[in-house]
């Protein structure tokens, strides 16, 4: 098991990170009832974490046993009938779904969800906790259609069914979702927590770490719990006992970026740009999602630019970025970027060299 | 349906003015309405005004008063946004209810009654043209048995003709005293504790809409219990501290980009929306009085276009940065061209 998942804290009272928060929840739930949530914050700060400990704070032990189950929706949209295919993990008390996988279908699975929730309202032997609870990840990408049915719905079954949202921006989220829930915002862990946390894991495993290793580690994890432990596993299988010097291996796909962004500094040519494109190329099969890289790109220009150049190049990441959004390719963008800076940073030469 | 849970009602909705006369603040609409009741007619009304001023609850409150319980149903047809609202439930639903004819007026256990039956089109704004043209004859048509009432934010989404045909009221945002005193009134009811400072700061980032400040209170009072400070309804309503925001203008003044950089980054570590991030900048750089006006031209130029990306689903981060580079720029007078562009 990987020490993510075991290590993941089972209760709100084990929460090492945001306990202030846990206690909070704790308080929520312990009145037999919730209103409706919706945690927002950057990967890896432990949203979903919270959220299982609290359904298990809710409804016992139960809520761990999860079943995966790949169903056929049969929707009834006014004048046709739609089949859409979705992955639910559900328990007895919860279903957990990814309502944006449906696409711009979205919205009927919202609603046809939550009905048919609805209709198989459980009933407990001491005949309380009549409700189940509907799990919904990603919502900052679902449609705007789908967020207006959601306010309605949201009410409407408010007696069988409370909701619990989860999202990384809640800028993306329509002001009517986020009046009606109750917002929880999770902050990215601080470093020194990662490392706490580290070293907690490290005494657990039986592990000796060097002093300030942890540290090293939480630096480049971006503050991001998850990577900061898978890392840490990373390093434990290649080489043990840790010494102080220990490299920390980047993500290899960071490295790849980094060596085309060096590709890029050395020479600004339409043949450079070619052989660019093969390595975007490379990175986008791999499922490296667009914006990452575009994302990754700019952070490795940025460390070798100079100022002057900083404010034009981060301005065209925004502008290309957002370009890539509304289009259809995300290699168009990308590359056009690309182009972009190479045109900026020649001029730029020229200007100043000569 | 089951009963909803006492504890999970809503206070806006447990708290919402049940007649007309106690809806806060806006006194023209409910003279006409008063009136109304006594006359027990009225023509066809168009509410508009931002949110939370008591727009659906006047709408509401006066169909309650001139039908009573018994013939609410009957009478009284209320769509909102998320119904479905095309042309063909204008052409059908809205259609059928609005023809069909009424007994004649007598008062029924106190209540007006009058001939006429109510269409409520909540969030009128969201409806299409189309079905707003749809809408125009069948107003005429049935005036006689039924009148319709639309609620909007922006007048200017519904077409010309319907809002001709209607009266019109504007709500206004609510005055800070009004709000107070209707959030004490909850905080009697409710039993809360709430300090002079914390209902100041509940006004403030509520901004003139009371369902908002309605519901960040219950929100705090869920997860805080009942003393709440200001501090707590900071945190359930999502605002940014104002340090943050004053330290991010800060940075930008000083034109390091690096360090900017850093504090972009921390701001999205922290998970504070850009959107209010941006809505907040704003207001802070409008205000302020060590900036030029041609500065504060470029900032807010700069906003708007990026509040625009973030509606269509571009990064935050990036976004952010992109600001963050052109605030500093405007306030170190550096030129507004890129000087290596071609």
């Amino acid at each position: 098991m990987l020490w993510v998942d075991k290590y993941r804290p089972k209760t709100l009272d084990q929460v090492m990170v945001h306990q202030v928060i846990a206690q909070n929840l704790k308080k929520l739930v312990t009145e037999q009832d919730c209103p409706h949530l919706l945690f927002y914050g950057p990967p890896g700060s432990g949203k979903k974490t919270l959220i299982m400990a609290l359904l298990r704070q809710m409804f016992g032990p139960g809520a761990e046993k999860v079943k995966v189950e790949n169903k056929t929706w049969k929707v009834d949209a006014g004048s046709r009938t739609l089949d859409i295919e979705l992955t639910t993990l559900s328990s007895t008390n919860h279903v957990e779904l990814n309502p944006s996988d449906a696409g711009f279908q979205d919205r009927y699975i919202v609603q046809e969800i939550i009905k048919e929730i609805a209709k198989n309202r459980p009933i407990d032997t001491k005949g309380k906790k009549g409700f189940k609870v509907l799990v919904l990840n990603e919502v900052d990408k679902l449609s705007r259609e789908a967020q207006h049915s959601l306010r309605r719905t949201m009410e409407k079954y408010s007696s069988y069914c409370r909701l619990i949202l989860c999202c990384n921006s809640s800028s993306k989220v329509t002001e009517a979702i986020r009046s009606r829930c109750l917002n929880v915002q999770i902050n990215a862990p601080t470093e020194e927590e990662i490392a706490k946390v580290l070293e907690f894991i490290g005494n657990k495993e039986g592990l000796q770490l060097p002093s300030g290793f942890a540290a090293r580690i939480a630096e480049k994890s971006n503050r991001s719990l998850r990577r900061a432990i898978l890392s840490f596993e990373t390093c434990r299988v290649q080489q043990y006992p840790f010494t102080s010097k220990q490299v920390i291996p980047p993500m290899d796909w960071e490295e790849y970026v980094a060596e085309i962004a060096s590709d890029i500094m050395k020479e600004q040519s339409p043949k450079r740009l070619f052989q660019v494109r093969g390595k975007l190329y490379e990175l986008l099969v791999n499922c490296i999602p667009p914006e990452i890289i575009l994302k990754r790109l700019l952070y490795e220009l940025l460390k070798k630019l100079d100022v002057e150049l900083k404010h034009e190049v981060c301005h065209w990441a925004a502008y290309y970025e957002h370009r890539m959004r509304l289009g259809q390719k995300a290699i168009f963008h990308i590359e056009a970027f690309v182009a972009k800076f190479m045109s900026i940073y020649k001029s730029f030469l020229v200007a100043t060299f000569g | 349906m089951a009963p909803v849970l006492q504890s999970s009602q809503q206070w806006v909705e447990k708290y919402r003015p049940k007649q007309v006369k106690d809806v806060a603040h806006q006194e023209e609409v409910v003279r006409v309405l008063t009136n109304t009741l006594e006359t027990s007619n009225c023509p066809h009304m168009l509410f508009y005004g931002p949110p939370g001023t008591g727009k659906t609850t006047t709408a509401l409150a006066i169909a309650h008063q001139l039908f009573g319980p018994e013939l609410y149903k009957s009478r009284v047809l209320e769509l909102n946004a998320s119904d479905d609202r095309g042309i063909n439930v204008v052409r059908t639903k809205i259609k059928d209810f609005a023809a069909v004819a009424v007994g004649s007026g007598q008062r029924q256990g106190g209540y007006p009654c009058p001939p006429f039956k109510i269409i409520i089109l909540d969030e009128a704004d969201s409806m299409t043209e189309d079905a707003q043209n749809a809408l125009r004859r069948t107003m005429e048509t049935y005036s006689k048995v039924t009148r319709f009432f639309f609620i909007c934010n922006y007048i200017s989404r519904i077409i010309e003709p319907l809002a001709s045909r209607c009266a019109k009221f504007r709500f206004k945002p609510l005055s800070e005293e009004i709000m107070s005193s209707r959030i004490l009134h909850i905080c009697k009811e409710e039993r809360l504790n709430l300090d002079a400072e914390a209902l100041s700061t509940l006004s403030s980032i509520s901004q003139g809409d009371l369902r908002r400040a309605i519901t960040y209170l219950q929100s705090a009072a869920r997860l805080f219990g009942s003393s709440i400070s200001s501090k707590d309804l900071i945190s359930v309503s999502g605002v940014i501290p104002q340090e943050i925001v004053k330290a991010f203008l800060v940075t930008c003044k000083s034109g390091n980009f690096d360090v900017a950089n850093k504090e972009v980054n921390d701001i999205i570590a922290e998970g504070y929306p850009v959107s209010q991030m941006l809505y907040q900048l704003l207001e802070l750089v409008v205000e302020a009085d060590d900036v030029s006006d041609e500065q504060k031209a470029r900032i807010c130029k700069k906003l708007a276009e990026a509040d625009k990306c973030l509606v269509d689903g571009a990064d935050e981060y990036l976004q952010l940065l992109d600001v963050a580079s052109n605030t500093m720029r405007a306030l170190c007078n550096m030129p507004q061209e890129f000087s290596y562009e071609c």
